[in-house]
């Protein structure tokens, strides 16, 4: 596997100007005859679809969604970062680029860092122009705030919805330009396998979740934008269809996978309340500025909250981390919150959660000044949970959330398949080992709105302008691989449902790969993995049939691939010996029980090749080399 | 709790549908509604059955994925909220509960509970948006905004699209749809040149859909789990008829 990754030469504030002016452009007249594919219509595919077609291109976008508007960018809450310094505290481009870079504990890529802060600008730009409605100040300007512990305020928000207002910017964005004529928009279609043609991306296969019929199309170039892999783990903070195969059968056809260990859990959801539970649901870390978090000092003490005195609580990020406290990052409050529950401080019927408190914020502000800032929040809390926060402290536990690993992406996004591009959660470029709050957003915006389309078109300049055909016989050879793989799935006729092995997988997976990882946990898992596939294969009933609209196959094949990449992560996390971010080895620790990072053994990207299920993938390594930022210990003490 | 759910089963959209019969039992009043049904097609499939189709998503309230009539209300009983954010709490042991797709001309029935609602994407097609050119826009503080329009453009555009507004209306009319999309840009300067071709455009392709007509009964703003409420349905109905005096004056003569 060739892992180069094409950063451009100069100062890293050069970069990307300087290469945008060496990248090939392809004549106005010509765009016409390049047809590119887009897969995924959350932030970065829908602005990469709807740019790509305004610049001319013929473009074809593909979700599994009823419409174009449903991605899970749509759930993000919290905001969207840019070093616009529009509050004149101190923030700039660099010192962006600088937070995302040690927020990654020092495993990413500094030139896309850089180049992510640089054309942040553009998209607060670019989204006010379409009307997306942020919040403002009475002057007019837009308003801003702290976020996720960062020193400035750089977080433009829009209520708690700003993922939801973002998406329906390049939703709209979208849509104009398939009333236009310039994007083919395919719903209800999901892409079931990649096709390469002589080692280059040529198309994919599709099954149109209506019909069921299985469908080629093949495009000059084709741009993965499908989400990160949360989902591994059954229970997670992602929306239920949220999925592994587009990328995980990218992989599969040569594609490298990137930190596929890299998973980040989110300190502030509602704690599961049964065996039915479907998934997680966050409360926004904002919470954290005014709830203070504690457990019972007594292992065991059943007593509600209110009846346990001031003195037989634990406050224990207070304690751990004084000049931190209930704002510690997120990994580190997620993993202390663990410890607690598993030492047998964990409250709430099922002990499984720890307390989020607002009293003294209450006593302190009134409750009105709470309601004003989390009352939609609140109402939430109380919906789910039946509980009054205003009276009762919130449960809260750590969940599964975002993923920073995913396919390996050259500075031109594209990965080491040509004409494979890939964007936004999809790719592992930006976030290092773990991600910093309201920067998601930030991403998928930047790789679809502006650096997808410039260096799409540097690709497409350099290979033939001849049409691509289905006619190659790679089409039929991988159609047929997507047919058996769906006849296989039906015939089966076993006696357990698809769920019942994922949540048995799940379990596996957030067991070893979860918060806290060990060696011998890990290789257990290893263990593990492969005889709940084999059951799946064995036993799964999958009822229906094949030419509906049938949810039991669309599960059966999500988690058939789930099954296979869960190893995948295993093995990255087994072999990263060193904790960083959100990868926290228990033997990788200092003495007083933080992560240990070892950037002399450990300083680069883990890429890993597919090399038959089952086996062992092979590790391949890209360096990584710091010139503009120094690598520092983070200490929260 | 034990429940009886009455569900409407269909296998296509020319087939005949008819409500089945499922015993719901030890449901857990922590459960939200969608994890009831979830744990029936779990038992469903363990009886050879074909479980019960019905979109979810994100199952926090705001991809817009779910919706079916329960007991004849849109997203069921509880205010503001939609059918993934509702709990079993809100019902009680032994209830019967009614379970059907969204029922509107312009929302054809795929299959059970799950219809087509792609005319709210053309809907949108038809000028939900602003045109700007990607990488064009000016600085985002050049236009100031007054901050009472910033936020009642964010109340309209808080739509998630789900479709219960047609679903409550006697006329099937996506009325309240079309106007949130209409105040949501025509409030903000930025969707200012486009204000009036936009109204009639996709007023003209909510007509096209099979959409009814809105004959103010307010039912959509009682079924909207987002609070959207009709004043903007006036407020389109006045953009509207500016629109109509606007179409009196010739257009300029296209030239360089």
């Amino acid at each position: 596997m060739h892992l180069d990754a094409k950063i451009p030469a100069g100062p890293i504030e050069k970069k990307w100007d300087k290469h945008r002016f060496d990248m090939k452009l392809v004549n106005p007249a010509n765009k016409r005859k390049y047809e590119v594919i887009v897969v995924g219509t959350g932030l970065a595919g829908a602005s990469a679809a709807a740019t790509l077609g305004e610049l001319g291109y013929r473009v074809k976008c593909f979700t599994y969604h009823d419409s174009a508007r449903r991605a899970h960018s749509i759930a993000a809450q919290g905001g969207i970062n840019a070093a616009k310094n529009y509050q004149g505290d101190g923030d700039s481009i660099f010192r962006l680029f600088y937070d995302t870079v040690k927020g990654g504990d020092f495993r990413s890529r500094e030139a896309n860092v850089y180049r992510l802060a640089q054309v942040s600008l553009n998209i607060i730009d670019q989204a006010v122009a379409q009307g997306v409605p942020f919040a403002r100040e009475y002057g007019g300007y837009l308003a801003n705030r702290s976020f996720g512990g960062a020193q400035v305020s750089r977080t433009f928000y829009a209520r708690g919805q700003t993922g939801q207002q973002l998406l329906l910017g390049c939703y709209q964005a979208l849509q104009r330009q398939v009333a236009l004529g310039t994007v083919e928009l395919h719903t209800r279609q999901e892409m079931l396998d990649l096709v390469v043609v002589d080692g280059v991306a040529r198309g994919i296969v599709t099954r149109d979740l209506v019909s069921g019929k299985v469908e080629q199309h093949a495009g000059h170039a084709v741009v993965l934008a499908t989400g990160g892999y949360s989902n591994v783990f059954f229970l997670s903070t992602n929306a239920k269809a949220c999925n592994v195969t587009a990328t995980w059968r990218a992989a599969k056809r040569g594609a490298g996978f990137a930190n596929p260990c890299y998973t980040q859990i989110h300190p502030t959801c509602i704690p599961p309340s049964g065996d039915y539970q479907s998934k997680l649901t966050l409360m926004s870390e904002s919470l954290r500025n005014d709830g203070r978090i504690w457990v019972p000092a007594k292992a065991g003490d059943d007593r509600p909250a209110g009846q346990i005195p001031e003195s037989e609580r634990d406050y224990y990020l207070e304690r751990f981390y004084p000049s931190f406290g209930n704002l510690s990052p997120r990994d580190i409050s997620s993993r202390r919150a663990k410890e607690m529950v598993d030492t047998g401080h964990g409250v709430g019927p099922l002990h499984n959660g720890v307390y989020l408190d607002f009293k003294d914020a209450i006593a302190r502000l009134g409750q009105e000044t709470i309601a004003e800032r989390y009352g939609n929040l609140f109402e939430m809390y109380e919906k789910i949970t039946g509980e009054n926060p205003y009276e009762v402290p919130m449960r809260i536990y750590p969940a599964p959330h975002y993923t920073m690993g995913g396919l390996w992406v050259d500075y031109n996004l594209m990965s080491n398949v040509p004409g494979l591009f890939v964007l936004g959660e999809a790719n592992f470029s930006d976030h290092g080992a773990n991600r910093l709050g309201a920067s998601a957003l930030m991403q998928g915006l930047a790789d679809g709105y502006f650096v997808a389309p410039l260096t799409v078109g540097n690709y497409l300049a350099t290979i033939p302008r001849e049409p691509v055909t289905t006619d190659h016989a790679a089409f039929a050879d991988v159609e047929r691989d997507v047919r058996q793989k769906t006849e296989r799935l039906m015939s089966v006729n076993g006696h357990k449902t698809v769920d019942e092995f994922h949540i048995e997988l799940g379990r596996v997976m957030w067991e070893a790969c979860g918060m806290e990882r060990n060696g011998a946990s890990l290789k257990a898992a290893l263990e593990k993995i492969p005889d709940i596939r084999e059951r799946f294969w064995k036993e799964v009933r999958v009822p229906g049939s094949a030419d509906t609209l049938n949810q039991s196959i669309e599960k059966a094949g999500r988690v058939a691939d789930f099954l296979e990449f869960g190893e995948i992560m295993c093995w990255d996390a087994l072999t990263r010996e060193e904790s960083c971010g959100a990868h926290y080895r228990s033997e990788h620790t200092t003495p007083d029980g933080e992560a240990a990072r070892n950037d002399r053994d450990f300083s680069f990207v883990s890429v890993w090749e597919f090399q038959g299920v089952g086996k062992e993938p092979t590790l391949h390594k890209e360096p990584l080399e710091f010139e503009n930022v120094q690598p520092s210990t983070r200490s929260y003490k | 709790m034990n429940l009886t759910l009455h569900v409407w089963r269909q296998d296509e959209p020319t087939a005949r549908g008819r409500f089945e019969t499922y015993q719901a039992k030890d449901v857990s009043e922590h459960a939200s509604f969608l994890e009831m049904l979830d744990v029936v097609n779990e038992s469903l499939i363990h009886e050879g059955k074909e479980p019960i189709a019905f979109e979810h998503d994100c199952r926090e309230g705001i991809c817009g994925s779910c919706g079916m009539m329960i007991n004849g209300v849109p997203h069921g009983p509880r205010n503001l909220t939609a059918a993934c954010q509702l709990h079993m709490r809100l019902f009680r042991d032994g209830d019967e509960i009614w379970i059907e797709p969204w029922r509107a001309t312009g929302f054809p029935i795929l299959r059970d509970l799950v219809v087509d609602r792609s005319a709210f994407d053309r809907i949108i097609n038809a000028g939900g948006y602003v045109s700007v050119r990607t990488g064009s826009a000016p600085d985002a503080n050049a236009v100031p905004v007054r901050k009472h329009e910033a936020d009642r453009a964010m109340d309209a555009a808080a739509c998630i699209g789900c479709g219960a507004c047609v679903a409550a209306c006697p006329n099937a009319s996506a009325m309240l749809f079309t106007s949130a999309k209409v105040a949501h840009l025509g409030l903000l300067p930025q969707g200012q040149p486009e204000r009036y071709t936009r109204v009639v455009d996709m007023i003209a392709q909510h007509d096209l859909e099979g959409f009814g007509t809105c004959t103010n009964h307010g039912a959509c703003q009682e079924a909207c789990p987002k609070g959207i409420s009709i004043d903007f349905i006036a407020r389109l109905n006045r953009d509207l008829l500016v629109a109509s005096w606007k179409a009196a004056e010739p257009e300029a003569v296209v030239g360089g």
